[in-house]
């Protein structure tokens, strides 16, 4: 079916649309204040003064100083930048960094790059919640540690770590905090003097600005190097001409966001909270996957027995419904998702997962009707599903993962 | 990546979805650790044909459109006819898949040949050219009654 009835999309843990008021924001500086920031007449100092009021309203809504918000292309050049130019200005204190287990690829990959360059890395195991346990990873640091960076609200689970707690252990043993924070900035407080945390990258389009854009917080004294090379843009640090448009958008998004955050998370947590309730009450054989309450507002996260996930995807996508899934397939490789084999699902469990992330446009309505059509995509895919057939006539045994 | 109309077709009304009662023979392959597993149901009958075919699978849309085709290419052949159905006819009858999902057609060739050997031991029978499947999930279950 090419034309479903409904459209719902229900993946804005992957990106948002633009907000139109971002967009009207961001118009001027393409083909008006085109300028150059880095240029002396009135066009670049155009382009300059957007710059920096974006940058001081980013600051103060982050409750973070200007001079340390420095702006990227996206929240994985921006973890990026956090592990391996960390890692490289302190290799005189030491080579050992730690992680989660359930990191974003932008950081487990960038820590995958760090060891085949003779840095040493521990990954934290986390709970079946999906929570790191703070005295696991005390016990972690020693005394060549340099770098700790845990994911602050995790992308598919939507565990939230408890950062503040974790930075605040870090830096009793003279230990770098880093936190993604790609999934909380604009959908949850994010204070960053409270947080304690040395650097935070946060994304553009997981708020409703464009993708393209990103930025890093470097608490003043971290002696992070340039991750780029070239002119002296970003106090030197990341050189390369601003996107200006898109770093006004962000900021215009950031506002946006947080002029409303307390009632729509309030919302989106409501629906998120019968979304829950409904699958597991009226699917069987099911369960959710991360922290009951600890979650990201938006979040749900379920896997579903005998079930895989690309055929579930696909299915729902044919009754309008866009979500994504940590199976293999849906992925392009050949294992499920790492953070749900870190949480503890054996494979075939993991293959059934789906996560549906809500934004504050979703409806009561949305909701209802995904519900309904996860029971008979769910049922649909289990007629045909030998592994049904196997646990019907007793010869297979549920996951024992509850 | 994307899938072809076929495909989609195929995966949205499967052919030959279900069980066989009393199957001549029965093939489970594959394994839930990488998410495809596959069961085909034959009736063949006293001439050797292959009268009915259903089939069963737990995977991504591939893996339900390959074992959907690869029933329909079987059905009404003789055995030695059923056993040339490869997962290049498969793939081509689905006009073609994406590269990373080519191993799906390959487990529905498994899964017929699976299906054949066990007609072929349950009737004491040597089918030329079938060797043992080696990726039936319940080779090492053999304690298990199936």
């Amino acid at each position: 079916m090419v034309n479903p009835i409904k459209s719902i999309y229900l993946d804005n843990a992957a990106t948002t649309a633009v907000a139109p008021a971002v967009v009207e924001a961001m118009l001027p500086y393409f083909t008006k204040a085109y300028g150059n920031p880095s240029s002396l007449y009135e066009l670049g100092q155009q382009a300059h003064g957007a710059l920096t009021t974006a940058r001081d309203q980013i600051a103060a809504h982050l409750n973070a100083r200007s001079q340390d918000i420095y702006f990227t292309s996206c929240g994985t050049e921006s973890n990026n930048w956090a592990l391996k130019e960390t890692m490289f200005a302190y290799q005189s204190k030491g080579r050992h960094l730690i992680t989660s287990s359930i990191e974003h690829h932008a950081t487990s990959h960038s820590c995958a790059w760090l060891e085949k360059r003779g840095y040493e890395v521990t990954y934290l195991p986390v709970d079946a919640d999906g929570l790191v346990d703070p005295a696991v990873f005390e016990a972690a640091i020693r005394p060549d540690t340099v770098l700790a960076s845990i994911i602050h609200g995790n992308n598919e689970i939507g565990t939230i770590q408890p950062i503040r707690q974790l930075a605040a252990i870090a830096h009793e043993h003279g230990v770098l905090f880093h936190t993604d924070s790609v999934q909380t900035v604009a959908h949850l407080p994010v204070d960053i003097a409270d947080l304690g945390v040395d650097m935070l990258s946060a994304s553009g389009h997981k708020f409703n600005a464009p993708k393209g854009v990103g930025l890093l917080y470097i608490k003043k004294g971290v002696r992070t190097r340039s991750f780029m090379d070239g002119g002296a843009q970003e106090r030197k640090r990341r050189a390369g001409t601003e996107n200006v448009p898109y770093i006004v958008g962000m900021a215009r998004a950031l506002d946006l966001a947080l002029s409303t955050l307390t009632e729509r998370t309030q919302t989106e947590t409501e629906l998120r909270d019968h979304l829950i309730d409904r699958v597991l009450a009226e699917v069987e054989h099911c369960r959710l996957n991360g922290h009951r309450t600890q979650r990201l507002p938006g979040n749900a996260n379920f896997s579903f027995e005998f079930v895989e996930g690309e055929s579930l995807l696909l299915t729902l996508e044919q009754k309008g419904i866009m979500a994504s899934s940590g199976s293999a397939c849906a992925s392009g490789s050949l294992d499920p998702s790492h953070v749900l084999l870190a949480i503890g699902l054996p494979h075939e469990i993991a293959h059934g997962s789906l996560r549906l992330s809500l934004s504050h446009e979703t409806s009561r309505e949305d909701i209802d009707y995904t519900v309904e059509a996860i029971k008979q995509t769910v049922t649909h895919l289990r007629t045909m599903s030998p592994l049904y057939e196997d646990f019907l006539a007793g010869k297979k045994q549920l996951s024992a993962v509850k | 990546m994307s899938y072809s109309e076929k495909v989609m077709d195929h995966f949205s009304n499967p052919r030959n979805m279900g069980e066989i009662a009393k199957p001549s023979g029965v093939g489970t392959v594959g394994n839930a650790q990488c998410g495809d597993i596959m069961r085909v149901y034959l009736d063949i009958n006293g001439d050797g044909i292959v009268e009915d075919v259903k089939f069963k699978t737990f995977g991504c849309a591939a893996a339900v459109a390959t074992s959907s085709m690869a029933t329909e290419l079987v059905k009404g052949k003789s055995v030695q006819d059923a056993l040339k159905v490869t997962n290049q006819a498969v793939c081509e009858a689905l006009d073609g898949l994406p590269p990373v999902k080519v191993h799906c057609s390959l487990l529905a060739e498994e899964a017929i040949h699976a299906a054949l050997w066990d007609y072929a031991e349950k009737n004491g029978i040597v089918i030329e050219g079938l060797s043992k499947p080696k990726s039936d999930i319940h080779e090492d279950e053999a304690e298990e009654e199936y």
